[in-house]
């Protein structure tokens, strides 16, 4: 699996993600500034990851998205290369069009970084396919926007095509209010493009991928890319 | 000298520069001459208790600053320590006290800034920030306010740099109604053969100004920070500078890309007296000059003054000193990373701090002779009188409470002792992916990947004890933080200290501070834990009014094996439980006593080195032998609350029932709530047990079986017997209530 970690002005995961990919995963992992007008040669993964683009001072993702790189990318994804945008990522890829939906403040108005319940919607996505439907997993959020807005039409199509990778649950396992740590509609915490080869979410799975930081939950999300 | 359109230098506007008669004539000597208006300002930051420590330098001799560790002491950007396997760590802990009580988001913001900067020019990668929070009364109308917009301002900072805010310490009392204290400590991580420092040598080389673009922001911040607060406090406002993460996460990660190529000679952050005090403090300890031509200053504004580019506070600016002919090559990596970079000077070989203003000499001022003659004073000091009444305390005069559970639950949900998580949610403490032991228990643990070693982390000071009794009450500060970190199975190697007083004119505020240094020197010395920085804050007062005294002390710890960390929390059931180390509970100065009785009296538990270096170095030793499943101290709120922060710990709470040793006490209230000193609780399983008494006899360690974990209730035979979803409750919720004191203020 050749990967492509992008670095924008403010991203602060990309180290994260680039450890997972090359030392845990054993994955050829490059990154890539975001002046670059292309992507290394090869490339099959191209991962946008978490932190603060531009600071976050105008909208999350608002100003990464016409950053040089995002035109290598949006070809990548054209040529149905596969994209995963986490946290900050996943903000740059709703502000881009390459995921539908956008992510606004978080209900109570606060960043919140804990633990959060989520529960595997599609396990035959890219990046569920090494979970099993339904299945109850936990992964770190640390956001203050991520709270999922798309229009009625929008959510519809989501749901009906199953393109809902993860969603918000309480203890219990249910997408309730309870379990919805931003008020994201229908519990919505990560979700894939129509033709099945761009994903966002807000969860960081490069954070639970390893023993030593308490939960493996997430190493199945990269597992699954090369399942 | 004088120089065009500057005002005229008058026994008043020296007064208005906080100079005092005899500080003015020292500068007239130094100079030979009156000093232009720009060299006042100079010499007024420069000379700031802030900057000078002129009323603390006679005492802080004292700290035991070496040890075999050490790679870098006091007196530079951070201290630095080896961790073995090529690589070291750099960290310092400052005060933003009085910018975060009149502007709290951006003070606490900066002042997390300000400590990480500190932490990457030593050539380090900051990998945790922790800090240490006090506050007045709940009930006080500020309060809530206060914590809020300071949690929010470090959390604001911290999460947009990228690094993980492991671990602090949050109190309240009275004492800090008017004046909190924000103390921000960071931790980098850097090969030990690579330290940069702030020096200014080899005359010719280029003085680089990086980062954002100088402002009228924060002018006169370090005087401000060195007068004592009186009514009208928030219209200093404007000397609060403002903040931009986004900023400094560039300057960061463009300072270290350059750090790789070697053309950097040295680098010191434009902090507190910013212009002024890094070129002085880099001349200063290089022994050379510095020319600027303060014309090239990138400028946020247009038509500011030298006197104004000197003194400017804002934030993320750095002045480095590169190698002749390397300024192209720093240059192009600033530009990489879109952030100014403009040569403004060279280093001289004349001594002198030269500042230019389109070729006209502004001011000319021995850089050396600055620091080096800047006043200091051995002022006045007596034992303060307060003293011979909190120490009359009779205990027979304190009520036994009738109810145990209850008062076990209020104390759950008093303000100082319910859980942190809605300060810590906001924090970011898991990215970089290191973070092994978050906030929540009594030192963090973060793994370096590198080398698959952990360092333990953790910052704190009971100030009650140290009100209660200076010297004590340092000795203590110290050896909690340690025993915190020797829980997690770390060894604890150096410190950092922040001293956070009263006014030093105030000889009963200097008493305490002396007596302060000494207690913190002497567990230092006995425990073989150098102070390598520190940070002293004075006039936190208002009104005559001052804080407990509070020497902050941040720590770090390192062990060999990561995996081997040890938590706080019961994780399984079946357990054994056990108590290592003495245990002799005393309601004196206690956490019980101050929330349930409303008294701050007594003194603090007694405390023998020798014994706590004993326990420390069992618990060390049981959890690198993988013994252990959980340890922590007894510490505020007495055995009753440490075993329920044990239960409530886990994600799902697990109970306990225990026996305490002694007979039916008279005062069972003191015995489950009274605090004591070099006392461990440990976790164990039951096949353990003979092998955990063993190394205790043989360590001369009292080990004292007390129960098994199991069930849902935290069960005290004969005194406590309560379910754990009830003490979770008053845990979880007791922050809440004090954050709506303002709500039900303000509606």
């Amino acid at each position: 699996m050749k990967t492509a970690v992008v670095v924008f002005p403010g991203s602060n995961c990309d180290r994260d993600i680039y450890h997972v990919c090359r030392h845990v995963m054993r994955w050829s992992t490059e990154f890539v500034w975001h002046k670059e007008t292309t992507l290394p040669a090869g490339t099959d993964l191209v991962i946008l990851p978490g932190g603060f683009s531009y600071g976050d001072y105008l909208r999350s993702g608002a100003i990464a998205r016409f950053s040089a790189i995002m035109s290598a990318v949006k070809s990548h994804a054209d040529r149905g290369g596969a994209v995963i945008g986490v946290c900050n990522g996943f903000q740059i890829l709703t502000e881009s069009g390459l995921l539908p939906g956008a992510l606004c403040r978080n209900r109570d108005l606060k960043f919140i970084c804990a633990p959060v319940g989520l529960r595997v919607e599609n396990a035959g996505s890219i990046v569920t396919r090494a979970y099993r439907a339904g299945e109850r997993i936990r992964m770190p959020i640390a956001h203050a926007d991520g709270c999922y807005q798309a229009g009625e039409e929008t959510l519809k199509r989501l749901e009906g095509e199953g393109r809902v990778l993860f969603r918000y649950v309480d203890e219990a396992g249910e997408p309730s209010e309870r379990g919805n740590p931003n008020g994201s509609l229908h519990n919505i915490a990560g979700v894939l493009n129509d033709r099945g080869n761009v994903a966002g979410l807000m969860p960081h799975p490069e954070r639970c991928a390893e023993t030593i930081l308490g939960s493996t939950d997430g190493r199945r999300f990269f597992e699954s890319l090369v399942k | 000298m004088s120089v065009r359109n500057e005002p005229a230098i008058t026994p008043e506007l020296v007064k208005e520069h906080g100079l005092t008669p005899d500080e003015y004539q020292r500068v007239l000597a130094i100079l030979g001459r009156t000093p232009t208006y720009t060299e006042l300002g100079v010499f007024s930051v420069m000379w700031s208790e802030h900057c000078s420590y002129k009323s603390s330098r006679a005492f802080l001799g004292r700290f035991p600053t070496r040890g075999p560790r050490v790679l870098q002491g006091p007196g530079e950007n951070a201290g630095v320590v080896d961790i073995g396997h090529g690589w070291a760590l750099a960290f310092k802990m400052e005060s933003h006290n009085h910018p975060s009580y009149i502007e709290p988001y951006q003070g606490a913001a900066t002042g997390v800034g300000g400590i990480m900067r500190d932490v990457f020019t030593m050539g380090a990668r900051p990998i945790a920030n922790l800090n240490l929070l006090r506050f007045g009364r709940p009930e006080h109308p500020k309060t809530p306010y206060l914590l809020d917009r300071v949690v929010a301002g470090i959390a604001g900072y911290g999460n947009c740099m990228g690094v993980p805010t492991v671990g602090g310490e949050l109190f309240f009392d009275g004492s800090y109604d008017s004046n909190c204290l924000v103390n921000a400590m960071t931790v980098g991580l850097l090969r030990a053969d690579r330290i940069f420092r702030g020096n200014a040598s080899g005359p010719g080389n280029a003085v680089l100004y990086v980062g954002s673009k100088t402002g009228r922001d924060g002018i006169h911040g370090a005087t401000m920070a060195s007068e004592a607060f009186g009514e009208g406090s928030e219209e200093k406002r404007p000397t609060v500078q403002v903040g931009d993460p986004f900023t400094e996460k560039l300057l960061l990660e463009a300072c270290l890309e350059l750090m790789e190529k070697d053309i950097i000679i040295g680098i010191q952050d434009m902090g507190a007296a910013g212009l002024t005090s890094s070129s002085c403090e880099m001349a200063g300890r290089a022994g050379t000059g510095v020319e600027l031509n303060l014309e090239r200053v990138p400028m946020r504004e247009t038509g500011m003054t030298p006197y104004e580019l000197m003194l400017s506070e804002s934030q993320e600016r750095m002045l480095m000193v590169v190698k002749q002919g390397g300024e192209e090559e720093a240059r192009a990596v600033f530009q990489k990373w879109d952030l100014d970079a403009e040569v403004v000077g060279r280093v001289t070989s004349d001594g002198m701090l030269r500042a230019r203003w389109h070729g006209e000499v502004v001011a000319e001022i021995p850089a050396r002779e600055i620091s080096d003659q800047a006043p200091e004073y051995e002022r006045p000091r007596s034992r303060p009188r307060y003293l011979d009444e909190t120490a009359k305390l009779d205990e027979s005069s304190i009520p036994v409470p009738s109810d145990l559970n209850a008062t076990l639950v209020r104390l759950l949900g008093s303000p100082n002792l319910c859980s942190r998580r809605w300060v810590w949610r906001q924090y970011d403490h898991q990215v970089m992916v290191g973070t092994v032991e978050g906030p929540g228990g009594g030192a963090a643990v973060v793994r370096l990947p590198q080398t698959g070693t952990g360092v333990a982390l953790t910052a704190g000071c009971n100030s009650r004890y140290v009100f209660l009794d200076p010297r004590l009450g340092g000795c203590i500060a110290v050896a909690e933080c340690a025993r915190n970190i020797s829980c997690t199975g770390a060894t604890p190697i150096a410190l950092t200290d922040c001293l956070n007083f009263g006014s030093p004119e105030n000889p009963e505020v200097l008493w305490t501070f002396v007596e302060a240094i000494e207690g913190v020197s002497e567990a230092s010395e006995k425990l073989d834990i150098p102070v390598v920085s520190g940070n002293v804050s004075f006039y936190n007062e208002t009104s005559g009014s001052a804080v407990f005294p509070t020497p902050a002390i941040g720590m770090v710890g390192v062990m060999e094996d990561v995996t081997r960390a040890i938590g706080i929390g019961f994780s399984q059931a079946g357990m054994r439980v056990a108590l290592i180390g003495q245990f002799r509970p005393q309601a004196g100065g206690s956490e019980y006593l101050a929330a349930i009785h409303g008294k701050t009296a007594g003194t603090p538990p007694a405390l023998d080195l020798a014994a706590e270096a004993r326990v420390q170095s069992l618990v060390r030793k049981l959890a690198g032998d993988g013994l252990l499943k959980a340890a922590q101290d007894v510490s505020d709120g007495g055995v009753a609350v440490a075993l329920a922060e044990m239960c409530l710990r886990p994600g799902q709470p697990m109970g306990v029932t225990v026996r305490l040793p002694g007979p039916a006490a008279s005062r069972p209230d003191v015995l489950l709530f009274g605090e004591t000193q070099s006392s461990i609780l440990i976790a164990f399983a039951p096949e353990m047990e003979a092998a955990v008494r063993a190394a205790a006899s043989s360590a001369d360690v009292l080990f004292v079986p007390l129960g098994m974990t199991g069930g849902a209730k935290l069960v005290i035979e004969g005194l406590i017997d309560a379910p754990l979803d009830h003490l979770r409750d008053a845990h979880e919720n007791g922050l809440k209530k004090v954050l709506e004191h303002s709500r039900a203020g303000a509606a």
